[in-house]
């Protein structure tokens, strides 16, 4: 192993779902404890700790976490990057590594979300006596939520499953909600999942309409989580145990883009650009090619999302998303097995700790500790993730060869 | 009776209209106030008229939105002659049969509601062009 390569010691990620006795601090010491113990450190060990939280108890959890776990004087930088904001954890320690700044990192995603309902619309109540007068960057006299298109997210990521189908033909309700069945079939193996119940086309097709084509089924799952990572250079990693060298996956690549100018951005977020940009910078640092990808975890928030997102991963030729699903290449046994943990749709997406917890279903996979799910030989693994703003963060993972 | 543009880029009047801040540089729109343009960071703008006429490029029918919301509802994005919109679909049924991608719709205007002064705000959506 390299000395400047980067590895992932240690990883967890919490059961997602309802933790009503267990507050964010509470979540997020469990999953970075865990994460310490699975990597045989302590956080006297390191030297740099990135958390994230978007919704929670307000400013600094990863001073909180600190509190909670070890307070040792280290560096800690919040991070807050949408539902990039777990890869931005991630990345920010990473780079301190990189830059030669500490030996061991940890990032921390957290996130409590349960019943926390419909994200992105609404807007603040006009005052008391009703007068038309313009207000903010457009000028507008009242609410333009549902009146000027829509903030909801489901409707705003309808959209970009709909504007792709416009583009190159072949999407369908029925498509759409056929991602869903796969992602649904899939959590029925992931103990962790918020949601592990197998759902046929009809009961997602039947099942509440929230902005169509996206019923909720097809929409991510709120809910409570945390995940936590320790990386360490390889340089270090070459002083620890052998069964720590073993079970070390390594960074390959580590992204994180922004969205460039488009001429549709303003009014529809883009988020195929900035994820074309980040895979194919991750393809080159790693020097993979998206045939080498033994399976990966995409940030389906909609089902209308992932279809957009095996193409903007090269999974499949331009154009050629519907083709690539319906071949079945993205199921568990097909060709790239994507969102074999069950996705965001049924694992759950408490936002901040998404984009460390996809990290640790690919690290699983690589260490061949995914029981049932196990896909059988995984070598290297991609994990997606995009927040609307926008960012976007790509991990590319692979197994030791120690 | 006075009336007002739910927002400012929408100019009211016997054609009404939307209109956009174009990059004097590059030609990049904006529908709000930028101190560089996001694509060449370019810093003289102009007013540019935006086609009446578009093409729905894509959609959805939001049917559980925030309270007081009212749904269902069409929204969507407009390709209009280049410049992309978002808006509504509107003077047609919600539903997938009645709103398709790629359908050719034009800009229309509404009361959206009256103040305590009585003045009007006008809002705008997209309704299908007739054949």
């Amino acid at each position: 192993m390299a000395s400047d390569d980067i590895w992932i010691l240690g990883i967890n990620m919490t059961k997602f779902g309802k933790h009503p006795d267990l507050d964010t601090v509470d979540l997020a010491a469990q999953a970075a404890n865990a994460a310490l113990a699975d990597g045989g450190v302590t956080m006297a060990d390191m030297g740099i700790l990135a958390a994230g939280n978007l919704m929670g108890m307000g400013g600094g959890i990863g001073q909180q976490l600190q509190k909670q776990i070890g307070q040792t004087g280290i560096p800690v930088i919040n991070v807050s990057n949408a539902c990039a904001t777990g890869a931005t954890a991630l990345r920010t320690a990473i780079m301190a590594l990189k830059a030669g700044e500490a030996d061991y990192g940890l990032a921390v995603g957290v996130e409590k979300l349960a019943g926390a309902g419909l994200l992105g619309g609404g807007g603040t109540p006009k005052s008391d006596k009703n007068v038309f007068e313009p207000k903010g960057r457009y000028g507008a006299v009242t609410k333009t939520d549902g009146r000027i298109g829509t903030d909801t997210m489901p409707g705003v990521f309808a959209q970009i499953g709909m504007e792709y189908g416009h583009k190159y033909g072949g999407t369908s309700f029925e498509l759409f909600a056929k991602i869903s069945e796969k992602n649904h079939s899939h959590s029925t193996l992931n103990p962790l999942a918020a949601y592990t119940k197998k759902m046929t086309l009809e009961e997602i097709m039947g099942d509440m309409m929230i902005a169509y084509p996206n019923t909720r089924p097809m929409c991510s799952a709120n809910c409570d989580g945390a995940a936590a990572a320790v990386v360490v250079t390889g340089a270090k990693l070459k002083t620890l145990s052998l069964e720590q060298q073993r079970r070390a996956v390594k960074v390959s690549a580590s992204i994180l883009t922004s969205d460039p100018w488009q001429e549709s951005c303003q009014v529809l977020p883009d988020v195929n650009t900035l994820t074309k940009s980040a895979a194919k910078q991750a393809y080159e640092q790693a020097g993979v090619s998206p045939a080498d990808l033994d399976l990966v975890e995409l940030h389906d928030c909609f089902a209308t999302a992932e279809l957009v997102h095996y193409d903007n991963l090269g999974l499949c030729e331009e154009g050629g998303a519907v083709d690539f699903f319906l071949s079945g290449a993205s199921w568990r046994d097909g060709k790239t097995p994507v969102n074999v943990s069950g996705g965001l749709q049924s694992k759950g997406h408490p936002i901040a700790a998404t984009g460390i917890a996809n990290i640790w279903e690919i690290c699983h996979h690589l260490r061949g500790e995914a029981g049932d799910r196990q896909i059988e030989g995984a070598k290297v693994g991609l994990a997606h993730v995009i927040g609307l703003g926008s960012a976007c963060g790509v991990h590319i993972l692979e197994k030791s060869a120690a | 009776m006075a009336a007002v543009p739910i927002v400012d880029y929408l100019v009211l009047g016997d054609e009404p209209h939307l209109v956009a801040k174009e990059c004097t540089s590059c030609g990049a729109r904006f529908f709000d106030r930028r101190n560089n343009c996001a694509s060449c960071f370019a810093t003289e703008f102009k007013d540019a008229d935006i086609a009446t006429t578009g093409e729905l490029k894509a959609f959805t029918i939001v049917a559980f939105a925030a309270p007081g919301v009212p749904v269902p509802f069409v929204a969507g994005v407009i390709d209009c002659d280049g410049t992309s919109v978002r808006g509504n679909v509107i003077n047609t049924d919600p539903d997938p049969e009645h709103v398709t991608l790629g359908m050719k719709v034009k800009l229309a205007t509404y009361v959206v509601g009256t103040d305590d002064d009585g003045t009007e705000a006008i809002g705008f959506g997209f309704e299908p062009l007739e054949a």
